[in-house]
């Protein structure tokens, strides 16, 4: 593949491009996709957190699973950085601390494909049971 | 920060939070005069001349979530640590301007790291914000403009994963030309 370095060539991977991204706007109810938010602030980015990100988006892409990768700010849980919160269709949203990019892999694998929890959970949205009652 | 384009994306993330629709980040390298600028120009909410000098304290934030905002301290640490210095003008309604200079040659300034994969990050993740990408090195100078990019790509959306992959290697390839360390 030649390499792009002018606007005419980004013009020109863009034709090729066309009919594919076409397929998958079509998709683009966000209730039903896949939501990660990727915590991006002081202390997410000194942890890494700009690696996980483009991680992120680069497998969804790579493993076809119809998700948005977006970037948020800090939840308060800077000690655990790099974090990020998964909402899985109708479902409450989960947030994972410390996740390097094997963490990531685990969580799109695991959770994201099969619903499976793994460790590396901040209680953040927890219900107790007298709560419950 | 393990480099300079962590700092800018950190930087840009106050301007976005700002409200800001236009920024400019320029990064001036001069080997003569043996100066590394960076300067993040924004057309945000601004701030109020008390607020200016609050920022550079690191036990202030404008977050409720926790007690200490590092980004703009870190940031001029790492310029002074290199003899350099940070600046900032913010004029409230019109946006801000913070620049910080290092000593080009200093063996405490930061590579400049992956400043194409940043702003694969920015503009993807905020396609309505128009990016403006400038970098000199000597005299010679490389320029990404999101409203060009835009508009070369013709309705196609800017953050789809293969496309910011397009946009970061033309930025990687034109910055590799310039020898932008």
């Amino acid at each position: 593949m030649t390499k792009i370095k002018s606007l005419a060539d980004l013009k020109k991977k863009k034709d090729d491009l066309q009919s594919k991204i076409a397929l998958r706007e079509k998709s683009d109810k966000p209730e039903g996709r896949v939501q990660v938010k990727v915590a991006m602030a002081t202390c997410g980015i000194a942890s890494g957190s700009k690696d996980v990100m483009e991680y992120m988006v680069d497998e969804m892409d790579k493993r076809n699973i119809d998700a948005i990768v977006t970037q948020t700010g800090c939840m308060g849980y800077c000690y655990a950085e790099p974090t990020i919160e998964v909402r899985l269709p109708g479902q409450e949203p989960v947030v994972y601390g410390y996740v390097d990019l094997k963490k990531a892999d685990e969580i799109i694998e695991k959770y994201i494909r099969n619903g499976e929890l793994v460790d590396g959970i901040i209680p953040v949205n927890y219900q107790t049971i007298e709560k419950n009652k | 920060m393990k480099d300079l384009s962590l700092h800018i994306l950190d930087i840009v993330q106050n301007s976005i939070t700002a409200g800001a629709k236009d920024i400019r980040i320029t990064i001036e390298e001069d080997t003569k005069v043996n100066t590394y600028l960076i300067r993040v120009e924004d057309d945000g909410c601004g701030m109020s001349e008390e607020m200016q000098e609050k920022v550079l304290d690191p036990y202030f934030t404008s977050r409720t979530t926790r007690k200490v905002g590092l980004g703009i301290p870190l940031f001029k640490q790492n310029a002074e640590r290199t003899g350099g210095h940070l600046s900032l003008w913010s004029t409230p309604g019109k946006g801000t301007t913070i620049e910080a200079v290092f000593v080009h040659d200093n063996i405490d300034r930061p590579v400049l790291g992956d400043i194409a994969g940043v702003m694969g990050l920015l503009i993807g993740g905020n396609p309505e914000i128009r990016f403006r990408y400038a970098h000199q090195k000597d005299g010679k100078s490389y320029v990404a403009d999101t409203r060009e990019i835009t508009e070369a790509l013709d309705g196609m959306p800017v953050n789809d994963p293969e496309i910011l992959r397009f946009i970061k290697e033309m930025i990687r390839e034109n910055l590799a030309e310039l020898h932008a360390n």
